[in-house]
């Protein structure tokens, strides 16, 4: 007997709203700052669609975000949490706390539950108590607060390295140490730059360029910032908190 | 929000009218309503299309190339489209994939600039604003999946800047100092980040021009659905210029060299 369904409806290749856009992006908090962390390469397929396409940005002085996944969904997202924080600093004559952008993202996301942005975010930055903070969230909101978290293409190749250098998992401290619960920024650094070219040399799609984001908190100095090559300070008001960006090449092959 | 209360839907108890909703009147019918709209059709796949559009940065600001064809599956079907359309004066936008699509961007586009024109306000369209509008463009026809089934490219020169941008039915966006749209980004694209990186601010007019050149021929031998009558275009700071249609010379007389297929030689 034939197969009338098919008959009924002629065979159709449905519109895919949807693509990934490839690369990768990480976040490290410490004691008293954080690293936000994401390659600049755009890709579709097997092609390099560009070399430079940013996919961490500055919200206030103390929030940087890191959006990985669908390149359009990523650049609409971040341009609607800016306006929502443009907003609030007009309602309220000050910058939004972290754990409530935190929230405003959870909110932005969810309210998407049914056509999602197709995006994982990471927002790092610094607390209102001082401390360094990540928030990681996945496509529909769920979030939580971590130390370090890795997303995107080579998420299954950075996080096992992280879970390793930064939670020490798998390690047994030397007789009569322990380990220590926040690495200093110059420890840190270090490691996101390894984490960055490990991926770029196993992951096709994560390379070209390499941009980290550093936050301090209040009257923090610059202690392990000093010395690093190219650094460039991106700090908008005098609330205290300083925010700098570091970038460096990744292989292009 | 729906302020009539009779589309709230009806009250838990029908003897007691909280809404204050009697005499119950008709439901207002206050929704877009389309007497076609089951016979409406979305693009789902284009049906004219164009390939190729080739865009590389060079000294004196942008140069585009595209060809004159418009395919109908992979019946060539018009031999004698423009897909390089200029907008303003400091703008060309260059378009693959579907041409009855292409057309109607180019119709927004002329509204907008007579909007804006009649503002009379001083400002004037440059690539960066025609950018951000067709990708704002884009991305809402993308989200409300009805597609505008296009590859755009979209270069300027404004206020001594160059400006080079990609926009596609999904809302994508990138810019590069090369770019190139379907089939060009496989096999143009390459060809093109080897002869311009590092070289944009010295390459010339008639470098630039014979690169573009190259790769279009490039793209005529090995891409079935183009066609060897192109256009070219610069913008620079002294305005858009979209050249005449040219010829691409080729020569096919390896082909009877050609006996059989790999190592067969006989």
């Amino acid at each position: 007997m034939p197969d009338t369904t098919s008959l009924n409806h002629p065979a159709q290749r449905a519109f895919n709203p949807y693509t990934e856009n490839g690369g990768t992006i990480l976040a490290i908090a410490g004691a008293d700052f954080s690293v936000i962390a994401g390659d600049t390469r755009q890709s579709e397929g097997y092609s390099i669609q560009t070399r430079y396409a940013p996919k961490v940005f500055q919200l206030t002085d103390r929030a940087v975000l890191a959006v990985n996944g669908f390149a359009a969904d990523g650049n609409m997202f971040v341009k609607k949490v800016k306006q929502r924080l443009e907003w609030y600093r007009h309602a309220h004559s000050k910058d939004m706390p972290l754990r409530a952008i935190a929230r405003l993202i959870q909110t932005m996301l969810y309210a998407r539950r049914f056509f999602p942005y197709y995006v994982y975010n990471i927002l790092g930055g610094i607390e209102e108590d001082g401390t360094g903070a990540v928030y990681s969230f996945d496509p529909v909101g769920s979030y939580e607060r971590e130390a370090c978290r890795a997303a995107g293409a080579a998420q299954s190749l950075v996080q096992p390295f992280l879970d390793n250098q930064i939670y020490f998992k798998n390690q047994r401290p030397a007789p009569n140490t322990s380990h220590p619960a926040h690495l200093p920024l110059q420890t840190v650094l270090s490691i996101v730059i390894d984490s960055f070219t490990g991926a770029t040399e196993r992951h096709i799609e994560v390379g070209d360029g390499l941009e980290m984001y550093v936050v301090l908190a209040k009257g923090r100095g610059l202690h392990g910032l000093e010395g690093v090559r190219g650094v460039q300070e991106l700090t908008a008001t005098d609330d205290g908190q300083r925010v700098f960006v570091v970038r460096r090449e990744l292989k292009k092959d | 929000m729906d302020h009539f209360p009779t589309n709230w839907g009806r009250p838990r108890n029908d003897a007691v009218d909280v809404y204050g909703t009697y005499p119950i009147h008709s439901r207002p019918n206050n929704q877009p309503k389309d007497a076609f709209a089951d016979g409406v059709q979305r693009t789902q796949q284009p049906i004219v299309t164009g390939t190729s559009v080739l865009a590389i940065k060079y000294k004196d600001g942008i140069m585009m190339a595209a060809d004159n064809l418009a395919s109908y599956g992979s019946l060539a079907r018009f031999k004698d489209v423009q897909r390089l359309h200029p907008v303003g004066q400091y703008t060309v936008i260059g378009a693959g994939g579907d041409m009855s699509d292409f057309q109607y961007i180019q119709r927004i586009l002329e509204e907008l600039s007579i909007d804006e024109m009649s503002a009379q306000d001083g400002h004037e369209l440059g690539p960066v604003e025609i950018h951000e509008y067709m990708s704002q463009v884009m991305y809402a026809r993308r989200s409300k999946i009805n597609p505008l089934w296009n590859s755009l490219i979209i270069g300027g020169f404004k206020d001594g800047k160059r400006f080079l941008s990609y926009v596609d039915l999904l809302g994508t966006t990138y810019s590069a100092s090369t770019l190139a749209t379907g089939y060009g980004s496989y096999i143009a694209l390459p060809l093109l980040r080897k002869a311009v990186e590092g070289y944009e601010d010295v390459l010339t007019e008639e470098q630039a021009r014979k690169i573009l050149q190259e790769s279009m021929r490039v793209l005529f031998y090995r891409d079935a659905r183009s066609l060897n009558k192109y256009q070219i275009a610069t913008i620079t700071a002294a305005g858009v210029w979209v050249s005449d249609s040219l010829r691409l010379e080729t020569s096919w007389n390896f082909a009877e060299d050609i006996r059989g297929y790999g190592a067969q030689t006989q």
